[in-house]
């Protein structure tokens, strides 16, 4: 019961503390900013450690046993030893530490770009580019012509803003005449978005701040019925 | 008396203040406040009237200083909590997409649940997580939970015990292992998901508590994706709904739709266009238009009069500070 409320406590000094801030900075918020990085940076560590290290690596090579039924002591998945690859290919990053043998970590880097590289052009390509650009090329007003009023206007919005937008981002001809017109209603569409993006973040933002209140309010003090 | 000490007695006086206050909610003799509809409306009436002095003394060239603001935000939160009207909440399509997808599903089918975020997401995301997890215990749908974020598969613990801390839903009995799970996390980003898609096993040998995957009766029978009927992703970055789309619904056609935070919204929103999601919670917004269409009203629309008080005041403050840019002849300054 006791560490319940000291938790409580805990949790609203710091919240204070981080909104002293607006005040002006002060001791208190430093106090407070330093116990986050601190213990952020622990938390990450022993996760990464427990996580990666022994939860994949270690248990990966060496599973866990276990006693079944008849008295034996068998293992509960096969060792994988690949996962030897990645902890080599791993202390090898660490040499950067010894300039002489440095060189060695890019074999580690070469690896991970490589792979990343392949993995994310895959995903993005078909993603992001074929599916959007197989989404964008539409029929405006319906396979049929039966696209309602507000399919059709939603339709011509975005064929425009498409075709606009890009016209913007081409520099190889100047931004005049028509080109140049198309090019600002371009930049008009990606205002818009911007807008769009601004005001969600906001919302965001509004939504941390309404957290730590109510929960100043209602868990601390109590006050919200 | 130096600045730093006066500021040092305040500090100090408003957390014996606070004190008091929490002895008094411990030992049951402060009770919460709320106030009337009529209350509230002075409130506002107020609240916009201080504004509207602001305004003017902005024309007169009085500007007001930053921490001005900062307090009014901080009213513009606080105050609607306490207030007891509610406010009209239209439901948008992607939400209404979203519940229509699940509302397809057959009762008792099994949707698996991602927790991709921490605590900073928790006010827009965790009212999200009840609400649907609320909806499955109606459905009797089976619920497997996971997390790519650390500390997700505690988020879903704490939404969890939250529900069924409602009598309605203790009363389901829903049992740990048959009725639903916590796989835990599992580091990978968006490698589990693709080895997910082949082998859930591989990723979850065991569960949250340390039980073996085969031991759990609820995934006994999942083997990949293709035994799942539903994706739900609640996520607050990366890895989250990106990822999510790009390997699960693109290369495995998993059915999923995703609850964001509002700042990640706008980068998942060309995917549902794209059919490639079914819908879109988006903020706290998202969480208060899915608890009204489910029928469980909670701190998602509870939260939403706070937000759009403080939209109103950002808002306010954006024409004050116009006006005090072209009232201050800024303009000419800044143009030479």
């Amino acid at each position: 019961m006791f560490w319940e409320h000291f938790a409580v406590w805990v949790a609203a000094f710091l919240t204070l503390g981080i909104y002293s801030f607006l005040y002006k900075d002060n001791p208190w918020y430093k106090l407070c900013e330093s116990i986050f990085v601190g213990i952020s940076a622990g938390y990450w560590f022993v996760t990464l450690f427990w996580d990666n290290i022994y939860g994949k690596f270690w248990v990966g090579v060496f599973p866990p046993t276990h006693v079944n039924e008849l008295g034996e002591s068998v293992r509960t998945a096969q060792p994988d030893y690949w996962l030897l690859v990645g902890a080599v290919l791993g202390l090898l990053m660490l040499l950067r530490l010894v300039p002489k043998i440095g060189w060695l970590s890019r074999w580690s880097l070469a690896f991970i770009v490589g792979a990343t590289a392949g993995f994310y052009l895959i995903n993005y390509f078909s993603s992001n580019v074929m599916r959007q650009v197989q989404d964008t090329i539409m029929p405006l007003f319906g396979s049929g012509f039966d696209a309602s009023a507000y399919v059709i206007i939603g339709n011509i919005v975005v064929a425009v803003g498409t075709f606009t937008g890009l016209i913007y981002f081409f520099f190889s001809k100047e931004h005049r005449g028509a080109f140049g017109f198309s090019a600002k209603v371009g930049i008009f569409f990606l205002m818009v978005t911007f807008g769009a993006s601004f005001g969600y973040t906001v919302m965001s933002r509004m939504s941390l701040l309404i957290g730590r209140i109510d929960f100043l309010l209602s868990d601390w003090l109590g006050l919200i019925r | 008396m130096s600045t730093r000490i006066k500021e040092i007695l305040v500090v100090a006086l408003v957390l014996v203040f606070c004190a008091i206050i929490y002895i008094g909610k411990v030992s049951g003799w402060m009770k919460g406040v709320t106030f009337s509809p009529a209350v509230s409306m002075i409130v506002i009436i107020l609240l916009a009237a201080s504004l509207a002095v602001i305004l003017v003394l902005t024309i007169r060239g009085r500007l007001v200083g930053r921490r001005t603001v900062f307090v009014y935000v901080g009213i513009a939160v606080a105050l609607p909590l306490f207030m007891s009207i509610s406010q009209y909440i239209p439901i948008s399509p992607e939400v209404r997409t979203l519940h229509d997808g699940l509302e397809d599903l057959q009762d008792g089918s099994k949707v698996l649940v991602s927790f991709d975020y921490d605590p900073p997401s928790a006010p827009e995301l965790q009212p999200m997580a009840e609400s649907f997890f609320r909806y499955c215990m109606d459905r009797d749908f089976k619920i497997v939970i996971m997390g790519l974020w650390p500390q997700g598969p505690l988020q879903a613990n704490q939404a969890m015990e939250k529900v069924l801390e409602d009598p309605k839903y203790a009363a389901k009995n829903y049992q740990y292992g048959v009725d639903w799970v916590n796989l835990g996390f599992q580091t990978g980003n968006e490698f589990v998901i693709q080895r997910m898609g082949t082998d859930f096993r591989s990723m979850f040998a065991t569960d949250y508590s340390g039980a073996n995957y085969e031991t759990l009766p609820i995934v006994k029978n999942v083997k990949n994706f293709s035994n799942v009927d539903y994706v739900f992703n609640l996520s607050a970055g990366y890895p989250g709904t990106v990822e999510w789309v790009q390997v699960a619904v693109d290369r495995y056609g998993v059915k999923l739709g995703a609850g964001n935070t509002a700042v990640q919204a706008p980068q998942c929103y060309p995917y549902l266009r794209s059919g490639q999601l079914i819908g879109i919670l988006g903020g706290m917004n998202g969480a208060a238009e899915f608890e009204k269409l489910t029928g469980h009203e909670a701190k998602g629309t509870k939260f939403m009069l706070s937000q759009s008080f403080s939209h109103m005041i950002v808002i306010a403050f954006i024409i004050i500070g116009n006006v005090a840019f072209f009232m201050g002849g800024r303009k000419k300054n800044l143009s030479v």
